[in-house]
């Protein structure tokens, strides 16, 4: 059985405002799942049914076999990280890390090497004298992972802990929340409104939006396969390409898409039969042939739009974002707008000719109505 | 008020509304590749101001063109916010001079500079709704602006800015990315003579931003009216500018093109505030014909001559690798096309892989490498996991070589000669 298991949970508010719909979700031991979503999904609100900040109003929550859903927050052996660091400013480093096993009754001299043996392997051992007013917001946040760390709870939940982090320190501090996370394999549940974030953490990420589960799979599934129209546009920097337009999976080759804007025909390199769960036809079919005509939307990663002077759509450069690394080109094309990543070695001038090509493996097909992935 | 000079540009935009702001696209001139003019619209010179005990300003110069989008890049307490403060004239300078359009307006009242300020927290009236939070500026007394005016730019700002079925909502409503809208509208449908924006898109979610950035870059050229833009956001910087100054504890470190700033930063201190990761920077040694790290690991041919020692910069997505562990795939985990690439990639002095962050399109590596830690960035999902052993190669000319001594204050770079050549660009 699953350690930790969300049950039909659900949180509304006294006003009558549903902040979690019903979710389910099995997380195993060891995983580290992150919790993704736009302001006001749900997620922070799941986090703190879990850590049992707040009371679920239905639903249960399942904790290594036992029921918790009631359960004070104390008792959940579940370590808290927070997005901002709440440290006690008259303590140092040292005497804030001890807090909580010394609250606990630990004995001075466990506490001295669990307070080393911790610092170690975080490599705080020069801050462990400061106070935490000498310390930067990096390093404060340090000391509150280390805070959650100290415990050996068995589950560690984190809100946004990088949130008031500038992008250097963000990063640092991911790859130490993932390196101890890998070391000492605690069930780690974490929240962020950030997708990159979720992408480079995540075993699994859960896609949330109104209360709700859109996706859960990981970051590979979820970035490639999209569940949905809204998982495709919130996963990925920028997210999905989307082109309206028809699927026309009737004939005898593979099945085609046809663009709204321009009427530009898109082979499809999957067989006809992925398509049959196609939403009702938006045109009544010939009478006598068994054409399925559907209202769709094409997805498509700017990394899979490519220019070829071969290729089958034709566009204008709209604006070029140089990244360093790499440049984001948007494109106005026959389709419409279309974002396209290139390498950084070369400059198209705005207003530029292009022809581009979309990588037929590469492709997402969605229903128009229900925005579900086909 | 003082008609906006440059509103002749402007009056394309009046009457066909969004169209025109849109049309950034299509449309628009091509072949207009460098945003440079002849002569400088805003031009600082010497600009000094202290805050209490902090140097803000240490003597800034720099020039923005009449159609340019000129981000000012640094890290909190660089001097940012006093820059453009003191541009608006809500600081006096206690040095230096500020012109505009080749007038001095240094000692000039804020409300005589015809300037716009849209700030990091979207200041709006919250219990106005949208439509009273964007005539207000053109109420202004002494404005007088005739009503269907009025009314003639709200309708073309919404548009542009896409608010246009918010206009009757209350302020306080509204989304985050909404608000920041109307206040950009608010500023726009002034028409000043220059924008300038104190990181705007800060509070924002990441994904909000990330659009806002591309609508912020096509409005102001459609506007045809400049823009110094601040922010500590490398991507921001990097994605918006057509130039970029980098400013640190109230200096300009450096000024160019991103491209130029990116690839050929003077100094330590500029190449590690552009690029996520940053750039890798390892102490080297000449022995024999190469550069060497630390303990030993070689890392590339040394050019014949010159100093003994040196701080290479090398960027997470110029190192390449080949994995080094018994996987049964052991395929080059990274897209090994380029025939130019560093032939020193000693198996004798492999890395070892720590964290492995999948992001999409890349994945980036943190290694054990060289005696110290490197970011590597390969495209796509490879087979590399923690613990592996790779072999990292850097690409050859796509090193950059410091003046040890410079790594904490600007320095004269020593640029190996096969640097590319930022290609096609100003």
């Amino acid at each position: 059985m699953s350690f930790l298991i969300l049950d039909g949970l659900q949180k509304t508010y006294p006003d009558g405002t549903p902040a979690v719909r019903g979710i389910d979700l099995s997380i195993e031991r060891g995983e580290l799942i992150v919790l993704l979503g736009p302001s006001g999904c749900g997620k922070t609100t799941t986090l703190r049914m879990i850590a049992g900040l707040e009371l679920a109003t239905g639903g249960a929550i399942r904790m290594g076999g036992q029921d918790v859903t009631r359960l004070r927050p104390s008792r959940r052996d579940v370590g808290m990280v927070f997005q901002f660091y709440a440290l006690y400013p008259h303590l140092t480093v040292r005497e804030n890390i001890a807090f909580p096993l010394r609250a606990a009754g630990v004995p001075a001299d466990q506490i001295r090497s669990r307070v080393d043996a911790v610092a170690a392997r975080m490599e705080l051992g020069r801050l462990l004298a400061s106070y935490p007013k000498q310390l930067s917001g990096g390093d404060q946040q340090k000391i509150s992972l280390a805070l959650a760390i100290i415990r050996h709870p068995a589950v560690y939940l984190m809100d946004e802990p990088l949130g008031t982090l500038d992008a250097d320190q963000r990063l640092a501090m991911r790859e130490l929340i993932r390196a101890e996370q890998l070391a000492s394999k605690v069930t780690t549940i974490y929240v962020t409104h950030d997708q990159e974030e979720a992408m480079s953490l995540a075993d699994r990420i859960v896609v949330m939006e109104g209360g709700r589960i859109r996706q859960v799979g990981t970051p590979a599934e979820v970035y490639d396969h999209p569940a949905d129209l809204f998982v495709a546009a919130f996963v990925g920097s920028p997210g999905m390409n989307f082109i309206p337009g028809e699927l026309r999976p009737e004939g005898a080759g593979p099945p085609a898409f046809v663009s709204t804007e321009g009427q530009i025909a898109i082979e499809l390199s999957r067989p006809r039969g992925d398509f049959e769960r196609a939403s009702p036809p938006s045109r009544p079919s010939q009478p006598g042939g068994a054409s399925r005509v559907s209202r769709a939307t094409l997805g498509i990663r700017c990394e899979h739009v490519h220019e070829d002077p071969d290729g089958s759509i034709a566009g204008q450069v709209l604006t070029e974002e140089y990244l360093g690394s790499a440049s984001n080109v948007h494109v106005a094309s026959e389709l419409g707008r279309l974002v396209m990543r290139t390498d950084a070695t070369t400059t198209r001038a705005r207003g530029a000719r292009v022809r581009l090509r979309l990588d037929p493996d590469q492709i997402s097909v969605f229903d128009a109505s229900t925005e579900q992935r086909l | 008020m003082s008609v906006p000079v440059l509103l002749s540009a402007g009056g394309n935009l009046g009457g066909r509304g969004a169209g025109a702001g849109a049309g950034a696209g299509a449309g628009s001139p091509s072949g207009h590749t460098s945003p440079v003019t002849a002569t400088p619209f805003l031009s600082l010179r010497g600009l000094s101001k202290r805050l209490g005990r902090t140097q803000a300003l240490a003597g800034i110069s720099l020039e923005a063109h009449a159609d340019e989008l000129l981000v000012v890049l640094g890290p909190t307490g660089a001097g940012k916010t006093t820059l453009l403060r003191t541009i608006a004239g809500l600081e006096q300078p206690d040095a230096g001079s500020i012109s505009m359009a080749g007038r001095d307006v240094t000692t000039l009242d804020p409300a005589a500079r015809d300037i716009a300020l849209v700030f990091q927290n979207f200041s709006l009236y919250p219990r106005w709704t949208v439509r009273r939070n964007l005539e207000f500026p053109l109420r202004a007394p002494g404005r007088n602006l005739p009503e269907p005016e009025i009314q003639r730019r709200i309708g073309w700002a919404a548009e542009l800015l896409k608010i246009a079925r918010l206009l009757d909502r209350e302020a306080s409503r509204l989304s985050g990315g909404e608000m920041q809208r109307v206040a950009i509208g608010r500023a726009i449908v002034r028409r000043p003579r220059l924008f300038l924006m104190d990181e705007p898109l800060t509070n924002l979610d990441a994904k909000l931003r990330e659009a806002l950035r591309v609508e912020l870059v096509e409005l102001r050229r459609a506007l045809k009216t400049p823009m110094v833009f601040v922010t500590h956001d490398q991507a921001e910087a990097l994605s918006m500018a057509d130039r970029i100054v980098v400013l640190s504890e109230g200096r300009v470190l450096q000024t160019g093109t991103p491209r130029e700033i990116y690839e050929r930063p003077v100094s330590p201190l500029v190449a590690l505030q552009l690029g996520q990761p940053a750039i890798n920077l390892l102490r080297v040694r000449r022995v024999g014909g190469n550069w060497v790290a630390a303990d030993g690991t070689p890392l590339l041919p040394a050019e014949p001559s010159g100093p003994d020692e040196r701080l290479l910069g090398v960027r997470p997505e110029d190192i390449r690798l080949r994995v080094l562990s018994d996987a049964p795939q052991n395929q080059p985990a990274a897209a090994t096309t380029t025939a130019a690439s560093n032939p020193i990639a000693d198996a004798s002095h492999p890395a070892v892989v720590r964290v492995v962050e999948y992001i999409g399109p890349t994945t980036t590596l943190l290694c054990d490498w060289a005696g110290g830690q490197v970011h590597v960035v390969i495209p796509r999902r490879g087979t590399v996991r923690p613990g592996d052993h790779i072999i990292p190669r850097i690409q050859a000319g796509r090193a950059i070589l410091f003046d040890p001594s410079s790594e904490s204050t600007a320095g004269s770079p020593h640029l190996p000669s096969t640097l590319p050549s930022p290609g096609g660009s100003p």
